[in-house]
C-alpha cells in the first residue's frame, strides 16, 4: 500500500480510532475524552486538506480490498467525495466542540461520543465509497451508529422516535440492498464512474433499469427525507441538539442526498438518466418535497420541529439541482450540499443555545431573546436569512444557480418553485426574527443558566458564530479559489466534460 | 494413523470427557485445554487439506465396507472449524457461568464435542446415526443441567423429539442397507435409483432429520428447549447442535439421493424454509422473554438454510447458493452463540428473563449490550458482517435464477430480525438504571469476542470459501447431469 492509498484509511481511522478508544474511557475522565475527540477531529481536518490539494491537481486516490472474489470494498476520493468529506470534517470539528459544552455533566458521555465518532466515520465512508456495494456497507453502518444517538436521552419519547427512525431507515436499507444486488447482476462490479457506468445496458434493459432507479431513490429518499418518506425526521428532534445539528447538516440526511447524486451522475450518468426519463420524475418529487416541507414548517411552534421541516424542504434543493441535469443546475444543487449544511447547523446550534441557556423550546417563547443573547440571535439571523436566499449569503448563491440552471435546461417551472419556496421560507423564518429582536420579553426565561462570562458557555457560543461567518464567507467569497462554489464548478466541469 | 488429525479430533475430546468425569473438580481446566487442543487439531487438518485436498483415512487399515473410515472434503473442516470456535468460546464462558468448576457440564459437553466431531468426519450413514444419538443424549443432559422443573420438562420433550427423529432416521438407514447392503455414502451414491425403497428411505430420513433440525412446522420443541437451558448450553444448542442434523441432511440430499428426487423436493424445502422465516419472525416478535426471542430467531435462520435447495437446483446459481448458505451457517453459529451469551449476562444481572425487566440493563452491562448489537447486525444480515456476505450471495442467487420471491423472503426476514432484536435492545438502552451487579470477566468478554469475530469474518470470505471448496462438496450429482 502506498502513501496515497493509506491517506484514505487514515481519514477513516481519524474518527474510527477515537470512537473505539472513547468507548473505553471511564465516564469521569473528562479531559482525556476531550483530548481524544479534539485530536481526532484536528487530524481529520489536516488530512482532508492534504487530499483536497491532491484532488485539485487532478489526482485520484483509490484503494481496494477484496470482500468476495467478485466484490471489492473500494475507497475512492474524487472531487465529489471531498466536497462531502470537507463539509463533514469542518462541521464535525465544530459540533464536537459544541457537544462537549452541551453535554457537560450529563451521564453516558463516553457512549455518546463513541457513537458520535462512529457516525462520522460512517459518513466519511459513505463519501469515500468507490462503488455501490461499499456505499451500502457504510450507509447501513450510518443507520446503526446513529440510533444510539437519537435515543441517547432514554426517555419514552426518545425511544419512540428511535423506533420510528429505525423502521424507516432499516426498511429503506432492505430496499437498497435488493436494488443494488439486482443492478449488480445486470451491470457487473458497480464502480462509480464519472458519466455513468451503465453503457449499452440502457438499450438492453430499459424497464429493469427504471425499476431499479425507483427502488434506489425510494431507499435513499428515506434518509434524504423525500416526501412521503420524511416522517422520521421531525420525530428525531428529541435527540440532543448537537445530534440534530449533525443529523441535519452532515450525516444522515446528507448521506441520502449524496447517494442520490452518486446514483444519478456516477451510476446512471447524465445522458442515460435523461434517456430513461427517470430524472424528470425525481425533479418533480424534489419540487413537491420542497413545497410540502415549507408548508409544514409554517405550522410548527416548536423551534426544532420547524427547523426539521425546513430541512426536509432544503435538502431537496440538492436533489432538484441534480435532477434537472444541466451543468448550471448541478452547480446549484451540489453547492447547496455545503451551503445548506453551514446554514442549518448554525440554526440548530442556536436553537440548542436557546434551549440550554434560557430553557426556550418554542417560538412563542422567544420574545426578546435577541436582547438577552445578541450574538446567538445574530448568528441565527444570518442562517435564517441565508435560507431565505438573501444576497450575499450562501443560500442566495445556491438559489441563483438553481434558477438559472432551470431556465437553461428549459424547465421554467423550477423558478416558480424556488420563488414559492423562498416566500414560504420568509414566512416561517421572519416571524422568529421579529419576535427575537423586536418584541419585549414577556415573562421570565423558563430555565435560565447564568453564571458564564458570555451570553452562553463559550463552547456553545463559538461554533454558531464560526458557522455563521462561514455562511457569509461562502456567499461573499463565492468567486475565490477555495470557495465551495469553485470546487463544485470543478466537479461539474469533470462530469459534463465531453467524452 | 497416529499422524492424522482426524482420529485425534475424536479421541481427544473423548479422553477429556472420561478424564473430566473421573476428576470432576478439574472439569473446567480439562474442558478449556481440550477445546484449545481441538482448535489446534482443526487448524492442522485444514493445513493438511490445503496441500492434499480431500482426505480419506482408514482406521486400523481396514477399508470401507468392513472398517471405519474418516473422510474430509471442504464441508467437514468448515463444520469442524465452526465447532472448534464455539467450543473454545463456550468453554471460556462456562468457566465463569458455572460457579462450581466440577459441574457436570464439563464431561457431558466434552462427550458432545466428540460426537459432533465424529459426525463431521464420518462417511457412513450408520456411524452418523450413532453420533447423532450420542449428540442427542448429551444435549438432553445439558438442558436438564439446571434441574428446575421447566428445564426438566423441556429436556424430556427434547428427549422424545430427539429419539423420534433418530428412529425415523434409523428406519431409513435400514431400508437403504437392506436394498443395497452398504452404508457408505459414496457406494450408496452409485447404487441408489428411484425405487420405492429409496423413496421411502429418503422420506423417513428426511422427516427424522428435519425434526432434529427444527424446520417449520417441526420446530415446536426448539424454543422451550433452547430457552430453558443454561446460557452456555443454549449457545451450543442453537449455534451447533441444530447444524449437526442439518449437515447430515445436506450430505444425504446432495450426495446420496438421486438428482430427480432432489429436483422435485427442492421447491418444497424452499417453501418450508420461507414459512419458517416468516412464522419464526412473527413468533419472535410476540415473545415476552428474552431467550425465547433469541430462540425463535434460530427457527428463522434454519429457514434461510433451506433456501439452498431450490436455488441449488438451478445450475447457474448453485455455487452462489451453496456458498451463501454455508456462510450463513458460520455467521449464525457465531452470532447466535454470542447473542445467547449476552442475553445470559443480562438475565444474570437482572435476575429475570422478561423483556419488560430489561430496562436499563444496557447501562449496567454496556459490553454485553454492544455484543448483542453486533451479533444482531450479523443475524439481520447487515453489513459489514459474515451474515451480510451470506445474504448477499443468496440475494444474488435468487435474482439470477429469476426466483425473486426468495429475495422478498430474505428481505422480510432481515427486517423482522431487526424488529425483534430491537425489542431486546431498546428497553436495555432506556433509562433509568438501578442495576449494579457484576459478572465475571470471562462472561463479559466472550460474547464480545464472538460478535466481533462475526463482523470480521465478513472480510475473510475469499480465503475461507477456498477451504470450503476443497473437493467440491454439496453438488447434487445427477441433478446437474441428468436434470432437464
Amino acid at each position: 500500500m502506498n502513501l496515497q492509498e493509506s491517506y484514505l484509511y487514515f481519514i477513516l481511522l481519524a474518527s474510527l480510532l477515537p470512537a473505539v478508544i472513547i468507548f473505553f474511557i471511564p465516564e469521569q475522565r473528562h479531559r482525556l475524552r476531550v483530548f481524544v475527540n479534539m485530536a481526532g477531529t484536528t487530524i481529520k481536518l489536516v488530512l482532508v486538506f492534504v487530499l483536497m490539494a491532491g484532488v485539485r491537481q487532478g489526482k485520484v486516490y483509490e484503494s481496494r480490498i477484496t470482500l468476495l472474489p467478485d466484490m471489492d470494498l473500494v475507497l475512492h476520493a474524487d472531487a465529489l467525495s471531498l466536497l462531502f468529506i470537507g463539509l463533514s470534517a469542518v462541521l464535525w470539528f465544530l459540533t464536537t466542540l459544541y457537544a462537549i459544552g452541551y453535554l457537560e455533566n450529563s451521564p453516558h458521555r463516553s457512549r455518546f461520543f463513541g457513537f458520535f465518532s462512529l457516525c462520522v466515520s460512517s459518513t466519511v465512508g459513505v463519501a469515500l465509497s468507490g462503488n455501490l456495494v461499499t456505499f451500502v456497507i457504510f450507509y447501513e453502518a450510518l443507520t446503526l451508529s446513529t440510533y444510539p444517538l437519537v435515543v441517547h436521552r432514554g426517555t419514552p419519547e426518545a425511544m419512540k422516535a428511535g423506533a420510528t427512525y429505525l423502521a424507516y431507515t432499516l426498511g429503506g436499507g432492505a430496499v437498497l440492498l435488493v436494488a443494488v444486488v439486482w443492478l449488480r447482476i445486470l451491470a457487473g462490479p458497480l464502480d462509480f464512474q464519472t458519466g455513468g457506468m451503465l453503457g449499452d445496458l440502457v438499450q438492453t434493459y430499459p424497464l429493469e433499469l427504471r425499476c431499479i432507479f425507483v427502488l434506489l431513490i425510494g431507499a435513499l429518499g428515506v434518509k434524504a427525507a423525500l416526501v412521503p418518506l420524511h416522517g422520521w425526521l421531525p420525530k428525531a428532534m428529541v435527540a440532543p441538539a448537537p445530534v440534530s445539528a449533525l443529523l441535519h447538516a452532515v450525516a444522515v440526511v446528507k448521506a441520502g442526498a449524496f447517494g442520490i447524486v452518486r446514483v444519478l451522475y456516477d451510476v446512471y450518468g447524465v445522458d442515460p438518466a435523461a434517456q430513461l426519463g427517470v430524472s424528470t420524475g425525481l425533479a418533480v418529487l424534489a419540487a413537491v418535497t420542497i413545497l410540502w416541507g415549507s408548508l409544514r414548517a409554517l405550522a410548527q411552534d416548536e423551534l426544532k420541529k420547524r427547523l426539521a421541516y425546513s430541512t426536509v424542504s432544503q435538502v431537496s434543493y440538492i436533489i432538484l439541482g441534480a435532477a434537472i441535469l444541466g451543468p448550471v443546475a448541478t452547480i446549484g444543487g451540489l453547492v447547496h450540499l455545503v451551503h445548506q449544511g453551514l446554514m442549518k447547523i448554525t440554526l440548530f446550534f442556536c436553537a440548542g443555545n436557546y434551549a440550554e441557556t434560557l430553557g426556550v423550546h418554542h417560538i412563542h417563547g422567544m420574545d426578546g431573546a435577541g436582547r438577552r443573547m445578541p450574538l446567538t440571535t445574530g448568528a441565527f439571523t444570518l442562517g435564517a436569512l441565508g435560507m431565505i436566499g438573501v444576497p450575499p449569503l450562501a443560500g442566495f448563491v445556491s438559489k441563483w444557480y438553481l434558477g438559472i440552471g432551470g431556465l437553461r435546461a428549459g424547465q421554467e417551472w423550477v423558478v416558480a418553485v424556488l420563488v414559492a419556496s423562498s416566500v414560504l421560507n420568509a414566512c416561517y423564518f421572519l416571524p422568529i426574527l421579529y419576535r427575537a429582536w423586536f418584541r419585549e420579553q414577556a415573562a421570565a426565561w423558563p430555565e435560565e443558566h447564568a453564571g458564564s462570562r458570555f451570553e452562553a458557555h463559550w463552547m456553545l457560543l463559538t461554533p454558531p458564530l464560526v458557522t455563521a461567518a462561514l455562511c457569509i464567507a461562502a456567499g461573499v467569497c463565492a468567486g475565490s479559489d477555495w470557495s465551495p462554489l469553485e470546487w463544485v464548478k470543478m466537479i461539474t466541469e469533470r462530469e459534463y466534460a465531453p467524452r | 494413523m497416529m499422524a492424522s488429525p482426524e482420529a485425534w479430533l475424536v479421541l481427544c475430546p473423548l479422553a477429556a470427557a472420561a478424564l473430566a468425569f473421573l476428576w470432576r473438580s478439574r472439569g473446567a481446566f480439562i474442558g478449556i485445554v481440550s477445546a484449545l487442543i481441538n482448535g489446534a487439531l482443526v487448524a492442522w487438518l485444514i493445513a493438511l487439506m490445503r496441500t492434499e485436498g480431500v482426505r480419506r483415512i482408514e482406521i486400523g487399515g481396514w477399508s470401507a465396507p468392513l472398517g471405519i473410515e474418516f473422510y474430509a472434503d471442504g464441508l467437514s473442516p468448515w463444520m469442524l472449524m465452526l465447532a472448534a470456535i464455539l467450543g473454545v468460546a463456550t468453554a471460556v464462558y462456562a468457566r465463569g457461568y458455572f460457579k462450581d468448576p466440577g459441574s457436570w457440564f464439563w464431561p457431558i459437553w466434552l462427550m458432545l464435542a466428540a460426537a459432533i466431531n465424529a459426525l463431521f468426519l464420518t462417511r457412513d450413514i450408520f456411524n452418523a446415526y450413532v453420533c447423532l444419538e450420542l449428540l442427542g443424549l448429551s444435549s438432553v443432559a445439558l438442558i436438564a443441567l439446571s434441574g428446575n422443573p421447566d428445564a426438566l420438562a423441556a429436556a424430556l420433550r427434547y428427549f422424545f423429539v430427539s429419539m423420534l427423529g433418530s428412529l425415523f432416521y434409523l428406519l431409513g438407514v435400514s431400508l437403504l442397507y437392506s436394498a443395497h447392503a452398504t452404508v457408505d455414502i459414496d457406494r450408496l451414491r452409485s447404487l441408489v435409483s428411484e425405487t420405492p425403497a429409496t423413496l421411502a428411505a429418503a422420506a423417513f430420513m428426511t422427516v427424522g432429520l428435519l425434526l432434529k433440525t427444527a424446520l417449520f412446522p417441526l420446530h415446536f420443541w426448539l424454543p422451550p428447549a433452547h430457552a430453558n437451558a443454561p446460557a452456555p448450553v443454549s449457545a451450543l444448542l442453537s449455534g451447533l447442535v441444530v447444524k449437526a442434523s442439518l449437515y447430515l441432511l445436506l450430505r444425504l440430499w446432495f450426495e446420496v439421493f438421486p438428482g430427480a428426487i432432489f429436483a422435485s423436493v427442492a421447491p418444497l424445502f424452499g417453501l418450508l424454509g420461507a414459512a419458517a422465516v416468516v412464522w419464526g419472525g412473527i413468533q419472535a416478535l410476540l415473545q415476552e422473554r428474552v431467550k425465547l426471542v433469541v430462540a425463535y430467531s434460530t427457527v428463522v435462520q434454519v429457514g434461510y438454510f433451506f433456501l439452498l435447495f431450490p436455488l441449488a437446483a438451478h445450475p447457474l446459481t448453485a455455487e452462489l447458493a451453496r456458498q451463501g448458505v454455508i456462510y450463513l451457517l458460520l455467521a449464525h453459529a457465531i452470532a447466535k452463540s454470542a447473542a445467547f451469551m449476552a442475553a445470559g449476562n443480562f438475565i444474570r444481572v437482572v435476575g429475570s428473563d422478561r423483556l419488560e425487566d430489561m430496562k436499563g440493563a444496557g447501562t449496567a452491562l454496556p459490553v454485553s449490550m454492544f455484543s448483542l448489537g453486533l451479533a444482531g447486525i450479523s443475524l439481520m444480515g447487515l453489513p459489514p458482517s459474515a451474515g451480510f456476505i451470506g445474504k448477499w450471495k443468496l440475494f444474488s442467487a435468487s435474482l439470477t435464477a429469476g426466483q425473486w420471491w426468495w429475495t422478498v423472503v430474505l428481505a422480510a426476514g432481515g427486517l423482522l430480525s431487526a424488529a425483534y432484536f430491537f425489542r431486546i435492545l431498546s428497553p436495555a438502552l432506556a433509562e433509568p438504571s438501578r442495576l449494579g451487579a457484576k459478572i465475571p470477566r470471562t462472561m463479559k468478554w466472550t460474547p464480545m469476542a464472538l460478535a466481533l469475530a462475526g463482523v470480521l469474518l465478513g472480510f475473510l470470505a475469499p480465503q475461507l470459501l477456498e477451504i470450503f471448496e476443497i473437493g467440491a462438496p454439496l453438488r447434487p450429482a445427477a441433478a446437474m447431469e441428468g436434470g432437464p
